[in-house]
């Protein structure tokens, strides 16, 4: 049984956003926060079910443009990951759950479909999809290293003044301005999909420590060795 | 048996030229050169090799190939069948497996998810076959939802005999739209693509094998074709024991789809199930190679729902060895890694290798699997101690461990 001062990961929407293996964030979060003693607590929150407000950390991943539009709406009338975020839980967005955050979207025709309004940022469908390896330099303000991970989409993403870009890309296309996600408070948006946090385990540790505090050293020789081959094949390219 | 023009004998008779000369030269197996030279010299040769024959398609995202070739099988009871027997599922593999075979009245053909509508539409095809669809290299494959409104808009009002598989949400929503449907209850092991319904996007209530939209009418339809664990239960209720070689759950519901088709062609379980047995691999799958007095079986499997279908016919008590790529066909990225649950190999003697072994081992490492990590396939197995093992590899991964030994399997 979870204790109440068990950390509490929140997934938001498997259902419907899930699509590239977005699982692996949820699952990368447990594993660093169980490796130094953390108790933790998951809840895969469905579609048709209330989002609680009382989470720690909060994910939300890639889906197909319709499920996409379906999220919007149901996050919208809900209204609890807007609550949470207000008390200061983490939030990581992916995708299309990124786009999801700003005022509007683009939908399966390109239409514009309204967002949930929690972050300062607004999509469009682009003009070409978006795959492939990204790098990016993350805002030395955050003090992480090298951003690496899997784009594809075909959103174009303009940053409002209420929030930060997250990084300046090397590789990729990201944003669509020489930008890659962005932050703001406890929450950050990327394009990287799927598993992000495995690419990027000290950003894991960012989204941990907002709620936690200072953590642990891991030892992060597979992490390092992935990320090592990945950006070594990438930028030789 | 199929009167072609002038024009269009001598597209296929080149194509077939250019097949044997490719094959000759060590290039390939010929059956996707052959069949694009045939239709660069005339675009319109799929059509004109179809006609006049008695033509089944197959697709879906797991499965087409072994069931291809269960239902080829089957209906060489009837004459002769052409196929494209080496998985070539686009338009130049068909028009090389037709023009192949050209005077058999019978074809059956795997066909590219993708491109479903426009074979059909080609060769009106009078049978066609859904089994399952799911996620599967989305860096370059059309999202699932999309390809199963892309069958509906194909299938509608065509006289096309349907036979899909009720208990996938997505198929059945995707083959709804056609006039004749022969509904086969053939399982769904992997369901993270068909939590909400396809039709409206609300949740969908499910129960045992049943399911139905919580927010409209779109349920399950009732079967009429039953696989039940081991054996199907044919349209009269009659009980049949599958007995085949091909290993698993998800080859007794190829066998089961394979014999619903045979039926659509008037061909009897009692003559069917004879035939399906005579497979025992099917292009290198769950062929055994050998080396230093250790035998290794091979398992492909391309994507996460592949992967649990492996993990199924594979011996809990045998070493495993994992070989992962993401070159083209494979797809090239890795993220799929993270939907399959690895934990059911703890406990087993796991062996990493391929050309992303790095990313595997983290995603082993972080579901609590002990491996050790092999630079190359043949360091793997000769870690082995003498005896069985079996081996799980995504697409080009398997073909270069079949290429080492030779393709002899
Ligand atoms: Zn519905």
């Amino acid at each position: 049984m979870p204790s109440d001062s068990a950390l509490r990961i929140v997934w938001i929407y498997p259902d419907l956003l899930s699509t590239y293996g977005d699982q692996g964030n949820v699952l990368v979060l447990e594993h660093r926060a169980q490796r130094r003693g953390i108790e933790t607590e998951t809840v895969h929150v469905r579609s048709s079910d209330p989002v609680p407000e009382t989470g720690d950390v909060y994910l939300i991943g890639g889906g197909e443009d319709r499920p996409q539009i379906l999220a919007a709406e149901r996050l919208r009338r809900d209204g609890g990951l807007q609550r949470a975020v207000t008390r200061g839980a983490s939030l990581l967005a992916v995708c299309a759950g990124y786009q999801i955050m700003g005022s509007t979207f683009g939908g399966e025709e390109g239409q514009p479909v309204d967002g949930i309004g929690l972050l300062d940022l607004a999509s469009a469908r682009g003009p070409a999809r978006a795959v492939g390896e990204l790098v990016a330099e993350v805002d030395a303000a955050l003090g992480l290293p090298t951003l690496t991970g899997f784009e594809n989409h075909m959103g174009v993403t303009r940053l409002g003044p209420g929030v930060k870009p997250l990084s300046r890309t090397v590789k990729g296309v990201g944003n669509g301005d020489g930008f890659e996600g962005c932050y703001a408070g406890h929450v950050v948006g990327t394009y990287l999909h799927g598993p992000a946090l495995a690419r990027n385990p000290a950003l894991a540790d960012l989204l941990l420590s907002w709620r936690v505090g200072e953590l642990a050293p891991l030892d992060d020789t597979r992490y390092e060795q992935l990320r090592q081959e990945r950006l070594s094949a990438v930028l030789a390219q | 048996m199929t009167q072609l023009s002038l024009r269009a004998q001598l597209a296929s008779a080149l194509g077939r030229s250019a097949a044997t000369l490719s094959r000759m030269t060590g290039r390939g197996d010929g059956s996707v050169i052959g069949g694009r030279v045939g239709l660069m010299l005339e675009p319109d040769l799929l059509r004109k090799l179809a006609r006049d024959r008695k033509l089944a398609l197959v697709s879906a995202t797991n499965g087409k190939t072994t069931t291809t070739r269960l239902i080829t099988s089957a209906l060489l009871e009837l004459g002769e069948v052409a196929t494209n027997a080496f998985g070539a599922n686009m338009p130049a593999g068909h028009v090389s497996a037709l023009s192949t075979h050209k005077n058999a009245p019978y074809g059956v053909l795997e066909v590219d998810e993708k491109y479903l509508p426009e074979v059909l539409d080609t060769t009106g095809a009078g049978v066609v076959c859904l089994m399952n669809l799911s996620r599967d290299q989305m860096d370059r494959a059309a999202e699932i939802w999309l390809l199963a409104q892309k069958w509906r808009n194909a299938l509608s009002g065509k006289p096309t005999h349907v036979i899909a598989n009720c208990d996938d949400p997505l198929v059945t929503w995707g083959a709804s739209t056609a006039t004749k449907v022969t509904w086969v209850a053939g399982g769904q092991r992997w369901k993270e693509d068909s939590w909400s319904c396809p039709e409206c996007g609300g949740p969908l209530e499910r129960k045992d094998a049943d399911w139905a939209c919580r927010e409209c009418t779109f349920h399950r339809p009732e079967p009429q074709w039953v696989l039940d664990d081991d054996a199907v239960i044919d349209p009269r209720g009659q009980r049949w024991l599958i007995d085949i070689q091909l290993p698993g759950l998800a080859n007794r519901s190829n066998a089961a789809m394979a014999l619903a088709v045979a039926d659509a062609f008037g061909l009897s379980v009692e003559r069917a199930m004879p035939r399906l047995r005579e497979v025992t691999s099917v292009a290198g799958r769950y062929t055994t190679v050998e080396r230093d007095g250790r035998q290794a079986r091979l398992l492909l499997s391309k994507n996460p729902a592949g992967w649990l279908e492996a993990f199924d016919v594979s011996d809990p008590n045998l070493p495993i060895i994992l070989s992962v790529n993401a070159q083209g066909p494979d797809g090239r990225d890795t993220s799929w890694l993270w939907d399959v649950d690895y934990r059911i190999l703890r406990g087993r003697p796991v062996f990493v290798t391929g050309e992303r072994r790095l990313d595997l081992a983290l995603r082993l490492e972080v579901a609590d699997v002990p491996f050790a990590l092999c630079a190359s396939f043949s360091e793997a197995l000769a870690m082995q101690p003498p005896g069985r093992v079996d081996v799980i590899a995504n697409y080009t991964a398997f073909q270069q461990i079949r290429s080492e030994f030779g393709r002899a399997v």
